[in-house]
């Protein structure tokens, strides 16, 4: 047996969403990743978001590329289909689901193999697009299931298990994210359950692309001395700009009310983000902003978390092509066949 | 004095007009081809051009044919020569009685000419340079001022060219006047100093019927309007830019919702071949029609996403418009070369439904089957168009549609199908046809739902590395190929007028050339039994028609004799039973070539051995 069957059983208790969904709802099959790999912390943290937010699982498309990342939406959401497709070209997969319908949630999950090297490309053009989507980068620095060669996000002077040292830069792919016009972005860690919750949430209620990096460290090949994406490197060096809590337009989930440090953002669809800052003069809505305070704290040596940039006016991909708001999938003959007397007057324009 | 007699032809000649790129030339002589049509006599017209913009030669050739043969004849009884870098060139390819038009503002070069042909002179940079003073005018205008002239010399109607002057610029009367104006220039010019008409005319006529004049891109793009296509992604590349650009078009015309005016359709230029594709697949994986355009380079690129639906059975659609390959090869030529690279595309073992449309009409019927054919199988479709149909303009049958037809979604299971309890098996051959039933995103809260991947799974989509659980998928897939025989254009076959051992294979683009070619074997004495292939997966009809023949002639249109190896490989013919015919110089085949070819061949089987000596 190649899959592993998860139990049925759970306890009757379980605590339930709006829907009525336990987690159990929003889990899927067991994870076959390492014991401690850091991307099943940020299964974990995918599966809390859908259900703080009572999303309807099955109305999630979750689509990867191919990696250890990549593995992971078999491990969430079992209710919902998923899609692993080819290395890198997750972005343009999701792309052409979203455009066939718009009415689901889309979540794209990518690893830095997969998203800063062979499919930077796709990345950096989804992204520009304006794709309604959540995109997920589960960053280690390094390949994992071919054991251990440097990704384009491993830092320079980075060691690998092996002790070589890395000579090549390293792609900051939230930099890049907000150079391209990415009106959600934000960077977290996955040993911070706390940041990265909310985080997701409020990605996932952005209408536009939302782009979030989690640092999640390898545990068979990149959790060493001498890495930089290490459990222990990223928390010494994490600099968070801010917390973020979500509210939904029902009932806050979570606020930390400390009077005059929370700012309140409001996203199309009613949902609103609280941000707790830490850093006084931090602005999410000023680009500019946001890309110098990452140059400034990279060059630190410093991990900058957090809701670094967002637009709440954001416009999507559908709403640049002003396609029809039915999903397109569902449009039927009548709809789309112009007929035949159109096609005798198409005719008499040809002769 | 010419040595040979000028040709005399009504109705039936070849003008070639030899321009330079970027020089505007392009609109009078697709005038000089409708107005033709006008007079009621059909023409066929191709476009020869280089892979740049500006600066290098082109041509444009108009068949003048009142018998109504479609394909490329060979040969030029009338060479507009306005292109000084191919005169030689050109001179030479003229018909020995044929014409030479040309530019007599400068004196014609003192060498060594041709006796054999008639050389008319106009001073067209005189004219020219009289009337305007503006450059692009003079450059603009000098096409027009040569229309006028032919049309004098070829005894045509100027009221019909006026006429489509008039239907081409009706909203801009000052353009719509100076035309009319460069036209009687050429035209009084010509009447006042040479003798009009020449031997070559065109005489009215009632040979064009109902038929349209269309280009196979923009029939194929209107077919994918018709044929329920809403996603489409692209990226440029020559001959297949004008499909989309022309999807684009039609969407815009005919896909607005009239109420909201938003677009029933959605269209990405993607960043590259395989982020078009990877958006056909993303949108054909959630339920909508898309397909993409491209040519050889762009299917090379898209081979591992081609593969993936193969494996994984999602529906998508590739117009594939050929050029001359392998590599760049020859952009703006034209060959039927990606027959075996699209039917077998992407590693391990694939295969792909192809479509071969000979004409426009076919262009469009078959791209708007292409995405009943896409979703039915669950799989990538191929369109395989050619740049002689798709940029080339062809004298076609009408386009019809069924108002009755509905699309084909294919085995799509249901929420209601789901809660009706209904065993749902992602890759489950419920009904022995090898073809499965899918559910899309968003289906069924609870069930329905699945894992795609390109890794081996089970017959509900469970991850598994089985060797045998894999063996049992692909033999599956190989039934479902087999299901496809039956749903893809079938062959159509004509036999000659008399019982014969021999036949001949044919497909797409070559099929106007074709018809020509078996009429002029007929008149050497040789019958073929005729059999147009218009799909893969190959019918039944195929094996049969090779089995009852000695042997059989496969013209094609590249090196490798790619759809003969196709037959042979698919059917386990012996491949002595199948005679290649090749032409792969990336301009269109002729008929005169398929009759030499194929005939040479007849008149060998007619020669007695000599008998072997004797020691």
């Amino acid at each position: 047996m190649t899959y592993i069957a998860k139990p049925k059983f759970h306890h009757r208790d379980l605590p339930k969403n709006e829907l009525g969904y336990t987690h159990r709802d929003y889990e899927g099959k067991i994870s076959t990743l390492c014991a401690g790999c850091g991307h099943d912390s940020i299964t974990a943290a995918i599966i809390e978001a859908c259900f703080d937010l009572s999303i309807e699982p099955h109305r999630v498309a979750k689509i990867s590329g191919i990696g250890c990342s990549s593995k992971t939406p078999d491990y969430f959401l079992g209710n919902s289909h998923g899609f692993n497709t080819v290395h890198g070209r997750m972005p343009s997969v999701l792309t052409g689901a979203n455009l066939a319908n718009r009415e689901l949630i889309y979540l794209g999950v990518s690893g830095d193999g997969d998203s800063a090297s062979i499919g930077f490309g796709q990345f950096a053009h989804s992204i520009r697009r304006g794709v309604n989507m959540t995109y997920i980068v589960e960053n280690n620095g390094v390949y994992g299931l071919t054991k251990g060669q440097f990704s384009a996000t491993a830092d320079r002077g980075s060691k690998s298990k092996r002790g070589v040292t890395n000579s090549d830069n390293a792609i900051d792919m939230v930099a890049i994210a907000l150079q391209l016009g990415a009106t959600y972005v934000a960077r977290s860690f996955s040993g911070d359950k706390h940041q990265l919750v909310p985080i997701i949430e409020g990605a996932i209620r952005h209408q536009g692309a939302a782009f979030i990096d989690v640092i999640s460290p390898c545990i068979a090949f990149n959790n060493h001395t001498g890495s930089t994406k290490s459990f222990d490197y990223v928390r010494e060096h994490n600099e968070a700009v801010n917390r973020l809590d979500v509210i939904t337009g029902r009932a806050p989930i979570s606020i930390d009310q400390a009077p005059g440090t929370v700012q309140v953002v409001e996203q199309h669809d009613g949902t609103k983000l609280a941000l707790r800052k830490i850093d006084a003069d931090y602005d999410v809505h000023d680009r500019l902003a946001a890309m110098a305070f990452l140059q400034k704290h990279a060059a630190k040596g410093q991990v900058v978390t957090g809701l670094l940039y967002v637009d709440p006016e954001a416009d999507d991909l559908h709403a640049n092509l002003n396609t029809v708001e039915k999903a397109l999938n569902t449009l039927e003959a009548k709809d789309l066949c112009p007929g035949s007397s159109a096609l005798e007057k198409i005719n008499a324009s040809l002769r | 004095m010419s040595a040979t007699a000028p040709i005399s032809s009504v109705n039936d000649f070849v003008v070639r007009f030899a321009n330079v790129n970027g020089s505007g030339s392009a609109s009078a002589n697709e005038m000089f081809a409708r107005s033709i049509i006008r007079h009621g006599v059909p023409v066929s017209p191709r476009n020869i051009f280089p892979s740049n913009i500006q600066g290098l030669p082109t041509w444009y050739e108009v068949r003048v044919t009142e018998d109504g043969h479609l394909g490329a004849r060979g040969g030029v009884d009338m060479m507009v020569a306005m292109n000084p870098q191919t005169w030689d060139k050109d001179v030479a390819s003229i018909e020995p009685g044929g014409y030479l038009f040309y530019d007599s503002t400068k004196p014609m070069p003192a060498s060594k000419f041709r006796e054999d042909i008639t050389v008319i002179g106009v001073p067209l940079t005189a004219i020219t340079n009289s009337t305007y003073t503006d450059p692009r005018q003079r450059q603009l205008f000098k096409n027009i001022i040569y229309l006028g002239a032919l049309s004098a010399l070829l005894d045509m109607d100027p009221k019909v060219i006026e006429q489509l002057i008039g239907e081409q610029y009706k909203t801009k009367e000052k353009l719509l006047s100076s035309n009319v104006h460069a036209l009687h220039l050429g035209r009084d010019w010509a009447l006042q100093n040479l003798k009009c008409p020449i031997g070559l005319r065109v005489q009215k006529a009632d040979k064009v019927g109902d038929r349209i004049f269309v280009e196979g891109n923009n029939a194929a793009a209107l077919g994918a309007v018709y044929g329920g296509a809403t996603v489409c992604a692209w990226y440029p590349i020559t001959p297949s830019s004008s499909l989309a650009d022309a999807f684009t078009s039609h969407c815009k015309r005919l896909r607005h919702d009239p109420e909201t005016k938003k677009a029933k359709y959605a269209i990405v230029q993607g960043e590259d071949e395989i982020a078009s594709i990877g958006i056909v697949v993303g949108a054909g994986w959630n339920g909508a029609r898309a397909f993409t355009a491209t040519s050889g380079p762009g299917v090379s690129l898209m081979t591992e996403f081609i593969g993936l639906t193969y494996f994984a059975e999602i529906p998508a659609v590739i117009m594939n418009v050929q050029r001359a390959g392998p590599s760049t090869g020859m952009p703006t030529r034209t060959q039927q070369c990606d027959v075996i690279s699209c039917a077998y595309a992407s590693h391990g073992d694939t295969k792909h439904p192809l479509l071969f449309p000979e004409d426009p009409h076919e262009a469009f019927e078959m791209a708007a089957q292409c995405f009943d054919l896409a979703e039915r199988l669950q799989s990538t479709v191929f369109l395989m168009l050619d740049l002689d149909i798709g940029m080339n303009h062809r004298l076609c049958r009408p386009f019809k549609w069924d108002e009755s037809k509905q699309y084909d979604r294919g085995k799509v299971m249901t929420a209601a199908m789901l809660d009706e309890g209904r065993d749902f098996g992602r890759y489950l051959d419920v009904d022995g046809d090898g073809i499965p039933f899918r559910t899309y995103p968003g289906t069924h809260p609870t069930k329905g739902s699945y894992f795609t991947r390109g890794t081996s799974r089970d017959r509900y989509a469970r991850y598994s590395e089985e060797g045998a659980v894999y063996q049992d998928n692909m033999q599956r897939l190989l039934r479902k190929f087999e299901t496809a025989k039956d749903l893809v254009p079938r062959p159509l076959q004509a036999n000659a007028q008399k019982p014969t051992k021999y036949g001949v294979i044919y497909y797409g683009s070559t099929s106007p050339a074709m018809d020509e070619a078996v009429g002029m074997l007929e008149a050497r004495g040789h019958q073929l039994d005729r059999l147009r292939i218009r799909a893969f997966p190959f019918h039944s009809s195929v094996a049969s028609f090779i089995a009852d023949h000695d042997f059989v002639y496969v013209v094609e249109q590249n090196r490798d004799a790619q759809l003969r190896q196709l037959i042979v490989n698919e059917n386990g013919i012996d491949p002595v039973r199948l005679v290649p015919i090749l032409h792969y110089d990336g301009t269109p085949i002729t008929a005169r070539f398929i009759a030499k070819a194929i005939g040479d061949h007849q008149d060998q089987l007619k020669v007695t051995p000599l008998r072997k000596v004797v020691s």
